[in-house]
This record gives C-alpha cells, sequence and structure tokens, in this order.
C-alpha cells in the first residue's frame, strides 16, 4: 500500500504547526519524532501506562491511543509547554521538585499533564480525589505518595 | 507496536460514513474514541484497511434526556460527557455509578459509549448496564435503519448483531419506574482495570415495599453480559429480607460461567459475583425504600 498521507495543522504548546503525516502515524509519535519534542514519554503503547499523556484541546488524553491525523484542527499541551520560556517552573512543578515526587522520571511528564488539568478543575481536592486522578499513571518508584503530596501542596500553593 | 497502514478518511456526516462502510464492508472499521480499537490496532491485532474517523460527526452525539419518555444517548457520546451530566445521573444512578470504574479518567475523554458497546468486551461494564436498563439500540446503514435490544445485540466476546454495513447511531434508554433502586458493583485489581466480575442490580417497589420488579445483570463472568433477573423472581410479590437476598445471590452464582484468569479462578470470581450480589441488592433495595 502506498503511504496514506495526509496535511494537518494544529498548535502545540501555543505554535503553529503544518505537517504532512502518514495515516497509522500515532499522535506520540508525530510529537517525538516529528516534532522533536521529545518530553512525552512513550511507555506500553496501548493506554494502560500513562506516560504519553497529553493535553487535547484541553483534557488529558493518550496520546499513543490517538493518531497525529486526529489532532488536525485541535490545540495539543505537553510537557515543554509547562515551564515559562524563562523556565519558571509552574507551582505543581516546584511542588513534584520540593516532595521528590519522582525518582526515575519516566512517568512525570504524564502525571504532570493529568494533574495539571485535574488542578484546573479542582482548586481543593482532597487527597482521595488526587489518588482516584492519578489512577491513569503508572509509577513504579515512588510508591505515589509523594506525588500525592506535591499535588495537595501545589492545591494548596495556588489557593494562595 | 505501531499500525499497519491503512487508509484513513474523516467522515464528514452520518451519510458519508454509512456510504463508506457500505462501499468497504468488514475491511473497514469505525474510528470513535479509539480507546479500544487503537490499543488492538497498535499490537496489529486488528488490520484494517480503511479507518472511517466519526469524530466528527456531531449527528451522533450528545444526550437527548426526557422527563417522560426514554432518553436518547448518541453513539459518539464520551463518557466524559456522560461523567458530567448531572441530569442524566439523577435519571439513571446506575449509569453514574458505574462510570468512575471504566477505565481512567484520560480513557473516559475519548472513550465512547457506542464505540464501547460495539467492541462488546465481555468485562466491560457498559454493555451490563445497557441489558439491566433495557436499552435499545438504533443501528443504520446506508439504507436501512433498524432497532434491536441490547439483550439481543451481543452475539459472543467481541462479537454483535451489527452486520459489516452498519453503525449504532443511538442508545435508548426507558425511564425508570417509580421507586427503582439501583446499585453498580465491581471488584478489579486495580482502579480501572477489567472487572473480575461486576453486577448491576435494580429494585423497583410499590407503595408497600413489596417487590414489583428486579434486575441483575453481570459483566465480566462470561463471554457476554449475564442477565440472570430470573434469580431475582424469589423477590416477586414479597417484601425484600436478607434472607431472601442471599438465596438470590446463591441462585445467580449458578447462572453464570465464568472463564477464569491468571488475574482469578473461575471459582473465585463466582464467589466474588456472589458476594457483590448480596451487597449490590442490599443497596439496590435500600435506595428503592429511600426513593433515591
Amino acid at each position: 500500500m502506498d503511504n496514506d498521507l495526509h496535511d494537518i495543522a494544529l498548535t502545540v504548546n501555543g505554535a503553529a504547526y503544518n505537517g504532512r503525516v502518514e495515516s497509522r502515524l500515532l499522535l506520540s509519535d508525530f510529537l517525538r519524532h516529528d516534532l522533536k519534542l521529545a518530553g512525552t514519554h512513550v511507555g506500553c503503547e496501548h493506554g494502560v501506562c500513562g506516560a504519553c499523556t497529553v493535553l487535547l484541546d484541553g483534557e488529558p488524553v493518550r496520546s499513543c491511543l490517538m493518531l497525529a491525523v486526529q489532532a488536525n484542527g485541535h490545540a495539543i499541551s505537553t510537557i515543554e509547554g509547562l515551564a515559562s520560556p524563562a523556565g519558571d517552573y509552574t507551582p505543581l512543578q516546584q511542588a513534584m521538585h520540593d516532595h521528590h515526587g519522582l525518582q526515575c522520571g519516566y512517568c512525570t511528564p504524564g502525571i504532570l499533564m493529568t494533574m495539571t488539568a485535574f488542578l484546573d478543575e479542582h482548586a481543593s481536592p482532597s487527597e482521595d480525589e488526587v489518588r482516584e486522578a492519578l489512577s491513569g499513571n503508572l509509577c513504579r518508584c515512588t510508591g505515589y505518595q509523594n506525588i500525592v503530596d506535591a499535588v495537595m501542596t501545589a492545591a494548596s500553593r495556588m489557593r494562595g | 507496536m505501531k499500525p499497519a497502514p491503512f487508509k484513513y478518511i474523516a467522515a464528514t456526516s452520518l451519510a458519508h460514513a454509512l456510504a463508506l462502510k457500505s462501499e468497504h464492508g468488514d475491511e473497514a472499521k469505525f474510528l470513535a474514541g479509539g480507546q479500544s480499537l487503537m490499543p488492538t490496532m497498535n499490537f496489529r491485532l486488528a488490520r484494517p484497511t480503511v479507518l472511517i474517523d466519526i469524530n466528527g460527526i456531531d449527528e451522533v452525539s450528545g444526550v437527548d434526556l426526557s422527563e417522560t419518555g426514554p432518553t436518547c444517548i448518541g453513539a459518539m457520546t464520551r463518557y466524559r460527557t456522560l461523567e458530567r451530566d448531572a441530569r442524566l445521573a439523577a435519571a439513571f444512578p446506575l449509569i453514574r455509578e458505574a462510570l468512575p470504574e471504566i477505565a481512567h479518567p484520560q480513557i473516559r475523554n475519548r472513550g465512547t459509549l457506542g464505540g464501547n458497546l460495539c467492541h462488546a468486551d465481555p468485562a466491560s461494564e457498559m454493555p451490563a448496564l445497557a441489558v439491566a436498563l433495557r436499552a435499545r439500540l438504533k443501528i443504520q446503514s446506508s439504507t436501512q435503519r433498524r432497532w434491536i435490544a441490547a439483550s439481543d445485540f451481543f452475539l459472543g466476546a467481541l462479537t454483535t448483531d451489527l452486520q459489516p454495513d452498519e453503525m449504532l447511531t443511538t442508545i435508548e434508554l426507558p425511564p425508570l419506574g417509580p421507586r427503582t433502586g439501583s446499585c453498580f458493583m465491581e471488584i478489579a485489581r486495580r482502579r480501572g482495570d477489567f472487572a473480575i466480575a461486576g453486577v448491576a442490580a435494580m429494585v423497583t417497589l410499590d407503595d408497600d415495599d413489596t417487590c414489583i420488579g428486579a434486575r441483575l445483570v453481570f459483566c465480566g463472568v462470561g463471554e457476554m453480559p449475564v442477565d440472570a433477573s430470573d434469580a431475582t423472581d424469589l423477590f416477586k410479590g414479597e417484601a425484600i429480607s436478607d434472607k431472601a437476598i442471599r438465596d438470590v445471590a446463591a441462585l445467580a452464582q449458578n447462572m453464570i460461567d465464568p472463564g477464569g484468569s491468571v488475574h482469578a479462578s473461575a471459582d473465585y470470581q463466582r464467589h466474588v459475583a456472589g458476594v457483590l450480589t448480596e451487597r449490590a441488592l442490599t443497596t439496590a433495595h435500600q435506595r428503592a425504600r429511600d426513593g433515591q
């Protein structure tokens, strides 16, 4: 079969991208290989581990379970877009740092994207709600407690 | 771990999607939320030559809730939309209770009700709920439309009554009667995993607290949703007692045929199904009495 190519136009972290992609290219691979945004990690490629989570129009989704061509006309946010251009961390990133919410760091981009969207909707979450929101992101290092602590701290700091 | 090549077509309307499916038949797959199809394509367990993306079709999305008549849910309605619909949650507490058990928030942001039903995973929650709620499914092709009861739609594991040129477009739920209480429970190894066993229970009482109807449907313990409602015939015309609930659970345990897996033996699945049945019926009964 000849390559089935499609022109797409989307924004990633606010920047407009136009590209031509093969239909079977996963969004995760488009971000990593075509756009060189390798901060989005790929773990299981079947939607279980959550490492590849990005925001699609503000909502966390698995980028390994979407085709790049499906992102046409949409806004994608990745880990590279969280810190300010000057390098200042978001409150969640800072709290993850303060609480040692990561060890090997492989799952961290997916967790940051998931919990960034979660904190947008939940200003005063309970610890149970945080754990529920985290349930779709596997971390094999931390045991999760420090991640939960970080999200609770970030929520508290964001409330001011 | 990458999909085999295929031709991608973004359908622009329902008619367009149905015409494409009619043209390509079994070679083509509809791409709805993709949360089951994409993993199977990544593993190359599914290798459709044509992928018809129906995400751009608004006609088959959304909830049309009726106070008196049936409620219609478009097949492309995402779980997240259902989760955020307070009126739907009030009208069908069973759906509200089951939604958080379905995978994870990221999956629910994409996954659709219709896609889930058509995938017909035996461990999936929504097929069991559709049977428990006596849903009717609207099936369309480019030339015909028909309705089928959810109980007739599921034919086996990953197998439905859908023909190669057809699409499930609408899920219709009849209103619940007054004094109906419901409860969904499941046990999974980890939050969001497929259930070792799950059960949807519904109990309807008359003004004297006599049971005038009950539903009991399992997921994860057979090739498709298992309707064990006949076991609740013990309740009919009686005020429900703890003993009757235990007896119904014992009957129901003998109506299922779990396959067992590395995660749980068939005996353990049957045990869990029995325990969940007792708990879910007790809760549904309580809710019916309390008017919840």
